[in-house]
């Protein structure tokens, strides 16, 4: 009877998570895969069981795919060169150089500043003629560029954007890393005569594994949820060149209400960054040490 | 993240709403009230003033402006606003939004508030060419309100740099491109310092390129939304012209042409030409360091513009009364003298040919005489392209207009899968 009573009341203590996880995260995804096998209410016509029609859709919709290959590549060009650029920032001010809070601000002042603000900022940096970057190259004589209005350098522009963002952020998680470690391992590393290099690749790196797995994981969840400057900046043109998968999600249910296509769309999202996930979990596990 | 908070916030709006009005006094009449904001200007102001106007000269009635965001963002909150039982009485919303609305089954034609002659003389006092994107099959679903043309600026000391009399615009297409030529300026290396024109081409593509399939002689749609005709031989010949501006003639920048970014390439004398809406003339006229002309779109076969802007709507999930109380305040609202103020204080084109001739728009227009054009430009002008799936076919020609400039297809490629696209779309609606 004892037992009995314990599990009631740690299930009670449970009710309130397990109520809002419930109501906030498992009932959209299971509305969201019912909705997926209904076509679209509108006024007129009430929704019907359609069965896998919007997924037999999406294999011959052109801009799904095109979104789908954009994702790819944003996220290939988005997820080494920022968690790299994060780790080389955080080295750098983890050190006693002068002036380090200044320049942790710095770093981390584009992850707290409204994107949709800094996007309208960097739309005016790629301003062919007298945006910043034109400036820049023009010094050098360089002839005038369309940057977010050429096929070629859209997609990237918008990626360089979305380093800038996310390295300041995952900065903050490796410079906690990098303070937890003890400065024992230091000392004794200078005492056995280990260089510096030595000591960052056999030391602190594989004592950054935690932290680069959970930094990684956020990297690949970012790179697939990324709407706010492709809104701004580009809204997905030119001819799709930047349309990601999310971009094409909030097309899809909210420009053309076509919200059980969009609904059919937001699963394979979902199946994909789950299986992400699991795979991340899966391989990285392994090879990450815990202290 | 953000559409879920949208729609939380939309509907958490509407509850709140809810009780407002059944906890309100019977008597009064509450009219929650969606209105977007798209230009330069203190719109939120001036619209919480009409409303409190409204309020002391019917006191039965209490309408209640809630800022919504873009037009985009309006739509999106009205119709989601809509699904869940609650929708605002009334909003303004983009005049294309139409059939949208229709189909959604969201709104109520304006025709059954039309009762007595004075109604009916009111449904008639608007210009004709506002009329055409609020009505379809015989009724009247929009009431214009905030309403736009595409207009030319241009810069008047570039001209006369560039030796041309600063008085005459271009008003054809081959002296838009004789111009232009003489207006784009390069430096030593051939680097251009000063393009001749700009024309707009993120966004909203379609609307600008309307200008130009207008002048050639073509519609993009028919008047009850379920056909287009993106591949007709003069709209391939508009685009063509379009194309030619930038790799042939070399007269604009090459690429996708930023909408926002445009009224600030002109105040930076980066383009001595440029389309945009008329709705940007308070902005312009507030930023141009040096004196600028407005005038109508040059000419192809015939002149040309597509209306642009938005209409007020009444929704058909409220009760009989809101709906009654909103068309008052509509009606109140686009008077001839009210219609004249809103237009003198935004710069939008004043929708009823009588507000024009009251003494505050004459006192305008005779120390400002640009801000006549975009209504001087009225008969030219043609309905916005709007169908069934509106958003959908439209964008069906966006992405065949940017692939078209980019260089990636031909003008009659591009428009050629645009039109299949749209057609497969348009399929289910066709009678």
């Amino acid at each position: 009877m004892r037992r009995i009573d314990v599990h009631v009341h740690g299930w009670l203590l449970l009710l309130p998570a397990i109520a809002f996880l419930a109501l906030f995260t498992h009932w959209p995804a299971v509305a969201t895969l019912v909705d997926s096998f209904y076509s679209t209410p509108r006024g007129s016509r009430p929704a019907r069981f359609i069965g896998t029609d919007n997924y037999a859709v999406m294999l011959d919709d052109p801009v799904f795919w095109q979104s789908v290959v954009n994702n790819l590549w944003f996220a290939l060009g988005t997820i080494p060169v920022s968690i790299a650029l994060a780790m080389v920032m955080a080295l750098w001010v983890n050190d006693r150089l002068a002036g380090r809070t200044w320049l942790r601000t710095a770093f981390f002042t584009p992850t707290v500043l409204p994107m949709i603000a800094v996007a309208n900022i960097w739309l005016f940096f790629y301003t062919p003629q007298y945006g910043l970057l034109e400036q820049v190259t023009g010094l050098f004589g360089l002839p005038s560029h369309n940057w977010l209005g050429s096929r070629d350098t859209a997609l990237a522009c918008v990626i360089l954007v979305a380093i800038w963002k996310e390295a300041g952020f995952f900065m903050i998680f490796y410079l906690a890393a990098l303070q937890q470690i003890p400065p024992s391992l230091a000392e004794a590393a200078a005492l056995e005569g280990a260089s510096r290099h030595y000591y960052l690749r056999r030391v602190v790196l594989p004592l950054l594994m935690p932290t680069t797995m959970f930094v990684l994981i956020n990297a690949v969840i970012n790179s697939f949820r990324l709407v706010d400057h492709i809104i701004v900046m580009t809204r997905g043109g030119p001819d799709n060149v930047t349309s990601l998968l999310l971009f094409y999600i909030y097309e899809v249910g909210f420009k053309f209400w076509d919200t059980s296509y969009a609904a059919a769309l937001t699963m394979v999202l979902v199946v994909v960054l789950g299986l992400v996930a699991l795979a991340q979990y899966a391989f990285l596990e392994k090879r990450t040490h815990y202290q | 993240m953000s559409t879920l908070t949208q729609i939380l916030r939309t509907t958490g709006l509407a509850a709140a709403v809810a009780v407002m009005s059944t906890a309100a006094h019977a008597q009064t009449v509450e009219v929650p009230f969606y209105f977007p904001v798209a230009v330069g200007g203190p719109i939120t102001k001036l619209i919480d003033q009409y409303a409190t106007e409204f309020s002391k000269e019917h006191p039965s009635i209490k309408v209640t402006p809630i800022y919504a965001g873009t037009y985009q963002e309006t739509i999106v909150k009205a119709l989601t606003a809509h699904k869940s039982g609650t929708p605002p009485v009334t909003s303004v919303l983009l005049s294309t939004d139409m059939f949208t609305l229709i189909d959604e089954d969201a709104i109520v034609p304006i025709d059954g508030f039309v009762k007595t002659d004075a109604d009916r003389a009111w449904l008639k006092s608007f210009f004709p060419a506002f009329m055409t994107n609020s009505q379809t099959d015989g009724k009247t679903w929009g009431v214009p309100f905030q309403r736009s043309t595409v207009v030319l600026y241009w810069n008047k000391e570039a001209f006369k740099e560039a030796g041309l009399d600063p008085n005459k615009p271009p008003t054809t297409w081959d002296e838009q491109i004789e111009f232009a030529k003489k207006l784009t300026k390069r430096d030593a290396s051939g680097n251009v310092t000063q393009w001749g024109m700009q024309v707009p081409s993120s966004g909203f593509p379609y609307w600008l390129f309307q200008g130009f399939t207008t002048q050639a002689g073509a519609e993009l749609m028919n008047q009850a939304g379920d056909t287009t005709f993106y591949d007709k031989p003069e709209v391939v010949q508009a685009l063509q012209y379009w194309v030619d501006l930038s790799t042939k003639h070399k007269v604009m920048a090459p690429g996708v042409i930023e909408w926002g970014t445009t009224p600030k390439d002109f105040f930076e004398r980066k383009t001595a030409m440029m389309w945009t809406t008329t709705g940007n003339l308070t902005n312009v006229r507030a930023n141009a360091k040096f004196d600028f002309g407005v005038a109508m779109l040059p000419a192809g076969k015939r002149l040309g513009s597509p209306t642009g802007g938005g209409n007020f709507y009444i929704f058909k999930k409220s009760t009989p009364a809101q709906q009654e109380a909103a068309a008052t305040f509509i009606k109140w609202i686009t008077t001839p003298e009210r219609a004249a103020q809103w237009g003198i204080d935004t710069g939008y084109v004043a929708v009823r040919p009588d507000s024009w001739e009251t003494p505050a728009m004459k006192k305008y227009v005779e120390g400002f005489p640009a801000a006549a054009v975009a209504r001087d430009q009225l008969p030219h002008a043609v309905a916005e392209l709007s169908t069934h799936e509106n958003q959908r076919v439209t964008k069906a020609l966006n992405d065949g207009l940017q692939a078209a400039l980019t260089g990636a297809k031909t003008p009659e490629q591009a428009m050629k899968d645009a039109q299949a696209e749209a057609a497969r779309i348009l399929r289910p609606y066709k009678k």
